[in-house]
């Protein structure tokens, strides 16, 4: 495997037996051109990458290596998760290139295991948590063993004396009636279980299906080119600015009220704080102004904050909220929300970032560090294991809420934006090549299966 | 009168099938159902081989078998744990406070009586 797009190229046009001119000739540029992007002397993507594959009748995704670097980093990440370190970096890079099918069986398997993982952790949930169902089949098994035991006498001693014969033909009796109405009160429970899952289980699920629902997209509360030019925004002071904050809220109210995810006023209530909160975001932070102030100062959120006079928090919301920032790597972004007991009030999710649905999160995610550091960012590298592509770079910040009076003690909530390690590096937030230091995190400990970690409150699952 | 078996089950037609299967086999048959009275009944029977039941009314059977095994009476008595679950961590947990044996339901009678003679030490055949 050529490790760059120029070696690709060249590759394929000599398996064809074309000559450089030809190739050339047909893509409407010069040999003398062409000989320099097959020596990786020139970049090449877009229309002309488009041409060329079009020539050699391949795949733009073949020549341009994203499919190859995708597994190198997918069985990579497979490596970090099971902390091989009698494996060379640069084997990975072999094995995906000599024998990409059986690199992608072992990627599959650390999918289906990361699946597993996640299955296991249900599952043991479940079982630890539902004193129900560990008591009915604890029942269960005993008057399995019971009839087991009772049905191998009568059948196996065949001297046996009437007297007890007729005794345990009636324990057999009894235990049998037991089990079948253990059975029937296990089904009764196992059906309602299955249909409280189809439900959703809490306000907060109810509030991110509908943010899900919507990918977390809200164009209804951007300002207009109207409000805009006429000062439009709260931070306008100017009555349009009023107007059309005041808008945005309405639609915020009426859309947490029509919403067909939200099944009562808990959840109704939660949606509506967070379609307020980020309809305000949007009227003090517009796209448009975002998108100026990427311009001038890159798309490091903090810097954008502070170019902008923000919070970062409301920053890094708004980030979140945002597909189409840095050229659409915005719709990679997650979010984390908690309040100062680090009980989670918003989660959008990320691809391969796990966050527990049930139960505390690692405690050494930085979310939850800030909280330690009111109004000061905390940028960090981190590191998940399990599930591949598990690296993030974090921006993290806790920030004290309006009070309601004087004399209230202040209600601190932090913010966490996740962006994907690779997004991060696509978008120009942290250089490619490797990276350090990373901070090893976990989803909860409950299947977390890191040694000697000082922050672990239980024991995994998995080790 | 045969080597003493003492059974700690709650279970009342588990502990007469397998009482019934030991008598058969010549042991002296003693059970106990109650977990927070079992480690006076195991020091007044002071049985050959004990079979504990884990989960029992009053005290579980992995406290009994801590406490037995940390008297001198019964450092080295030979148990034979029966459980519901048969996960590896509670065969684990079993191993770590000192069981001789880990059984998990539903076993078979034959399971338990050749267990317990092993545990006991009897050649096949050989009358407790």
């Amino acid at each position: 495997m050529h490790g760059l797009t120029g070696g690709r190229i060249r590759q394929q046009r000599l398996d064809r037996g074309m000559k450089q001119c030809d190739l050339a000739r047909i893509c409407g540029i010069s040999a003398a051109y062409l000989n320099l992007i097959e020596h990786n002397r020139r970049r090449i993507g877009g229309k002309l990458l488009q041409d060329i594959a079009r020539a050699l009748d391949v795949d733009p995704v073949s020549l341009s290596g994203e499919a190859d670097t995708r597994l190198l980093q997918q069985l990579e990440a497979a490596a970090r998760r099971w902390q091989a370190r009698d494996v060379a970096p640069e084997e990975a890079r072999d094995l995906a290139a000599r024998f990409a099918g059986w690199a992608g069986i072992v990627v599959r398997q650390q999918q289906r295991i990361g699946e597993l993982e996640h299955v296991v952790e249900t599952l043991s949930d479940r079982l630890s948590h539902d004193p129900f169902l560990f008591e009915t089949l604890h029942a269960i098994l005993s008057s399995a063993t019971a009839i087991r035991a009772t049905a191998s006498i009568l059948t196996e001693a065949d001297d046996i004396d009437p007297a007890w014969q007729a005794r345990f033909q009636r324990n057999l009796r009894e235990d049998a009636e037991k089990l079948a109405g253990q059975a029937r009160g296990l089904v009764r429970h196992l059906d309602g279980a299955a249909r409280a899952e189809v439900a959703q289980v809490s306000p907060l699920d109810e509030v991110e299906s509908l943010f899900a629902a919507r990918g977390w997209r809200f164009p209804e509360f951007e300002p207009s080119l109207a409000d805009a030019a006429g000062g439009g925004g709260s931070g306008g002071g100017g009555s349009g600015g009023e107007d059309a904050t005041g808008r945005a809220e309405r639609i915020a109210r009426r859309m947490a009220a029509r919403a067909p995810q939200l099944s009562g006023p808990a959840a109704r209530e939660m949606a509506e704080r967070w379609l307020l909160c980020l309809a305000r975001d949007a009227q003090a932070l517009p796209g448009h102004a975002i998108a100026r102030a990427e311009a001038a100062v890159g798309r490091d959120p903090i810097a954008l904050a502070r170019h902008l006079g923000c919070s970062p928090a409301r920053m890094l919301r708004r980030l979140a909220c945002l597909p189409d920032f840095a050229g659409g790597a915005g719709a990679a972004f997650g979010l984390v929300i908690c309040d100062g007991a680090g009980a989670a009030l918003l989660r959008k999710p990320v691809r391969d970032f796990q966050q527990p649905r049930f139960g505390p999160a690692c405690p050494r995610w930085p979310l939850f560090a800030a909280l330690a550091r009111p109004a000061q960012p905390l940028v960090r590298l981190i590191e998940q294991p399990g599930p591949l592509a598990s690296r993030f770079l974090v921006f993290a910040i806790a920030e004290p809420q309006a009070p309601g009076s004087m004399d209230d003690m202040p209600v601190i909530e932090a913010t966490m934006l996740v962006v994907p390690l690779a997004t991060a590096q696509d978008i120009g937030l942290v250089e490619e090549g490797p990276v350090a230091p990373l901070l090893p995190v976990g989803a909860s400990c409950r299947i977390c299966p890191r040694q000697g970690c000082q922050a672990r409150r239980e024991a995994s699952v998995l080790t | 009168m045969g080597r003493r078996v003492l059974l700690i089950e709650d279970e009342p037609n588990i502990i007469e099938a397998i009482s019934f299967v030991l008598g058969r086999d010549g042991w002296d048959v003693h059970t106990h159902a109650n977990g927070a009275t079992a480690t006076e009944a195991v020091l007044r029977v002071m049985p050959d081989v004990l079979v504990l039941d884990v989960m029992l009314p009053g005290k579980s059977g992995y406290d009994i078998l801590r406490e037995l095994r940390a008297a001198p009476r019964t450092r080295d008595l030979p148990i034979l744990l029966l459980t519901a679950r048969g996960q590896s961590r509670d065969r684990d947990l079993a191993e770590e406070l000192g069981a001789s044996r880990f059984m998990a339901k539903p076993f078979s009678n034959a399971e338990v009586l050749e267990s317990i003679r092993e545990l006991a030490g009897l050649p096949p055949g050989e009358a407790p």
